[in-house]
């Protein structure tokens, strides 16, 4: 039946399977570098498939979009992480992941979740449409896992923007992609807190000595 | 719809003039003059849509009609006021040594951006733009509540960011299914995401994809609206901000963040109206009402146990909003009426406590509830100021909060009388739980050093006159605009 499909679905499948599993590889990394390459991957990937889309369907101002993604999501970002571990000096540092088999069984029944959430879109949707819905929601609730299973605040924020990747991707594949005027607000908006969270680095090194969020106990609402 | 640019344009652009211009002295009296400006943009809009009904613009990407042109005013009132408050107590902080000079530029810069974001949430129809500008709000405050660069303001600035990020990020996923589910029934894919076209096409989109975007708005706005269990970054970035900022936040944010929910439920509403996906065509409002009526009570007795003065009022924050969301979920017009009316009064109500509160822990040197005692024998303005704030948001009679929440009550008493017992029990809980902290901070004995601080309390009296007057008489313009708000809501009026 996949075969039946135009090339460009398949390879936008074949795509979307590839960013699901950068966002497992995110779950799984324990080096700070690999982690940051791993989010870079996916965001190029996002990148590539919304250049697909914009080929298939014509819309040329989701070249727009596709080079912004390229741009942030897979250049930017990741060269500003890279820059930040390297001056805060972590770049060795390793971001282990507690519980891996755990995380990885959670990672998984909610992929198969996401799956069965799409099950009811499918009847009047086209036929990729369900895969790509259930895969970004996928992605998006990976990154939520991510960001709940590490305590490392570089990982924290790779987890919180590729979440956004599968926001992006969500817009692309099921609607191909929303009005320009609210994709360079959003654009923007993931400009700004990259930039914020880059400043957060330091504020939060300077105070805790480490970026290491689990330290964060301060304002819990238990009796003294 | 020249009042309408002119009210954006002028934080975006005093925010900017503030980024520029570096730290001077005149900013703080600055951030007034241009504060004063926006409101008077926004009096004379709010004249223009008194005469035509409503406006629109930008080939109908703004939309002013009867629900956010009074938010609209309320948010520049509000703005004002607590800039009015903030110059000399930044000053003053300043002069404690807690912030530096360049802190004050990023202050100030914030603080007129943080405007703009309100400003354009309300004004857009656009559910996209309305998205962007709540996550701009986000970024906007981010770096103010760490402002002071103490451990406990990062970590609450770290987890303000983390969690307003993760539920707003749940929100354009929402607003994603929303478009999705547009794009079946609107053929112009610019005009998809118009609130005012997708009101027209409410009844075509398919219920089962607006049920799944409703849920995922509900968690996404109502993380920004407090919602309990997403309210744990409510009362951090409350206590460790600086003072105007939690004034803000309280009285602007939450209120825009619960509008944005109530307008994606008017369309959930819309689609689940002829009850073709087998799901209680009010699921939207059920769900709100449960949410709303666990934060309520939640925050009631969480109330009980707070050592903060700043943590107390966030947690009365909390309660409210639960209270509106309530009552919005509700659906009836008089909820609705009362919510609306709510929005306005919770708003002027608790900025002004915050204000007051800020001059209190001057005069205390603390937050901490159990080191404020005596502030009526210090300062007996501020002591009052609080004592008769605290009284309105508790809900005493003749204050506006009375009215709304009366009018809740009943509303509740007609359609679902069981949950009256909740809401009272509720309330008399959040009552014990401000006034068992309150009595001591403005009666209890004054410590012997204590002495006065320099306070303006016109922002605190013009509010609170406010809320008073809404109590005993609610002007005709404005109680017209509830009711077309409330026909729009849930399609017939009070009136």
């Amino acid at each position: 039946m996949l075969t039946q499909l135009p090339f460009y679905q398949q390879a936008i499948l074949t795509l979307s399977a590839m960013i699901l599993f950068t966002s497992f590889a995110l779950l799984a990394q324990s080096r700070v570098v690999s982690i940051i390459h791993a989010f870079a991957w996916q965001g190029a990937m996002v990148a590539l498939t919304t250049a697909l889309v914009a080929y298939d369907t014509g819309l040329h101002h989701l070249y727009i979009s596709a080079f912004l993604t390229l741009a942030l999501k897979a250049l930017f970002i990741p060269w500003l992480l890279h820059r930040l571990i390297r001056r805060l000096g972590l770049i060795r540092e390793l971001h282990t992941v507690e519980h891996p088999v755990m995380t990885m069984m959670i990672a998984t029944s909610l992929v198969i979740f996401c799956y069965y959430v799409a099950q009811p879109i499918e009847q009047f949707s086209e036929t990729i449409t369900r895969n790509t819905i259930a895969i970004s929601m996928s992605v998006i609730l990976l990154g939520m896992l991510m960001l709940i299973s590490r305590n490392k605040a570089v990982s924290q924020v790779v987890g919180f923007m590729s979440l956004e990747n599968g926001l992006f991707f969500a817009a692309i594949s099921a609607t191909n992609g929303m009005p320009m005027v609210v994709e360079l607000g959003i654009a923007f908006d993931v400009l700004i807190a990259a930039v914020i969270f880059g400043v957060f680095f330091f504020h939060i090194r300077d105070s805790f000595d480490s970026l290491d969020v689990s330290q964060f106990h301060r304002l819990s609402e238990s009796d003294e | 719809m020249n009042a309408l640019i002119l009210t954006l344009l002028i934080p975006l652009l005093s925010s900017v003039a503030m980024a520029v211009m570096g730290q001077k002295k005149i900013a703080g009296s600055l951030n007034i003059i241009v504060s004063l400006a926006q409101f008077i943009a926004t009096l004379f809009m709010t004249s223009v849509v008194f005469k035509q009904g409503h406006i629109g613009a930008s080939n109908g990407q703004f939309y002013i009609d009867s629900f956010n042109v009074y938010l609209i005013a309320l948010t520049a009132l509000v703005g004002l006021t607590t800039s009015l408050f903030s110059r000399p107590y930044m000053e003053q902080e300043r002069q404690n040594g807690r912030l530096s000079t360049n802190r004050m530029r990023l202050y100030h810069t914030s603080y007129q951006g943080f405007l703009f974001t309100m400003q354009l949430a309300l004004s857009t129809n656009n559910l996209g733009i309305l998205w962007v500008a709540l996550e701009g709000a986000t970024l906007a405050t981010v770096l103010l509540v760490s402002l002071y660069r103490t451990p406990e303001a990062i970590e609450a600035a770290w987890k303000y960011f983390i969690i307003c990020g993760v539920g707003i990020a749940q929100a354009l996923f929402g607003t994603v299914l929303i478009y999705f589910a547009a794009a079946q029934v609107i053929p112009d894919p610019e005009q998809a995401l118009l609130i005012r076209v997708l009101v027209e096409h409410a009844a075509g989109l398919h219920p089962i994809i607006m049920t799944i975007a409703f849920v995922f708005l509900l968690v996404g706005y109502g993380t920004k609206v407090g919602l309990v269990p997403m309210h744990t970054w409510l009362p951090d970035a409350h206590s460790e901000g600086p003072t105007p900022m939690s004034a803000v936040l309280s009285g602007l944010l939450l209120n825009v963040a619960l509008y944005a929910l109530v307008r994606v439920k008017i369309l959930t509403d819309g689609a689940l109206a002829n009850n073709l996906s087998g799901h209680s065509p009010h699921l939207a409002g059920y769900l709100m009402m449960g949410f709303g009526l666990l934060s309520f009570t939640v925050a009631g007795y969480m109330l009980h146990r707070q050592r903060d003065i700043k943590r107390l009022f966030s947690y009365s924050s909390i309660e409210h909003m639960g209270l509106m969301t309530f009552a919005f979920g509700l659906g009836v017009p008089l909820a609705t009426f009362g919510a609306l009316l709510h929005m306005t009064v919770h708003s002027l109500t608790k900025s002004s406590i915050f204000i007051t509160v800020g001059h209190a822990s001057h005069i205390a040197q603390t937050q901490k509830i159990d080191n404020i005692r005596g502030l009526i024998a210090t300062q007996p303005s501020v002591g009052w100021g609080l004592l008769i704030g605290t009284a309105a948001i508790a809900g005493f009679p003749p204050f506006g909060v009375f009215t709304s929440e009366f009018l809740l009550l009943s509303a509740t008493m007609q359609t679902h009388p069981w949950l009256t017992i909740p809401l009272l029990v509720g309330l008399a809980v959040a009552f014990a739980g401000l006034f068992r902290h309150l009595h001591p901070m403005v009666y209890g004995e004054k410590p012997a050093e204590q002495t006065g601080v320099q306070a303006n309390m016109w922002p605190v009296i013009i509010q609170l006159a406010l809320v008073l007057w809404l109590g005993l008489s609610i002007p005709d313009f404005l109680a017209q605009w509830f009711d077309q708000a409330t026909q729009l809501i849930t399609g017939s009026g009070l009136l």
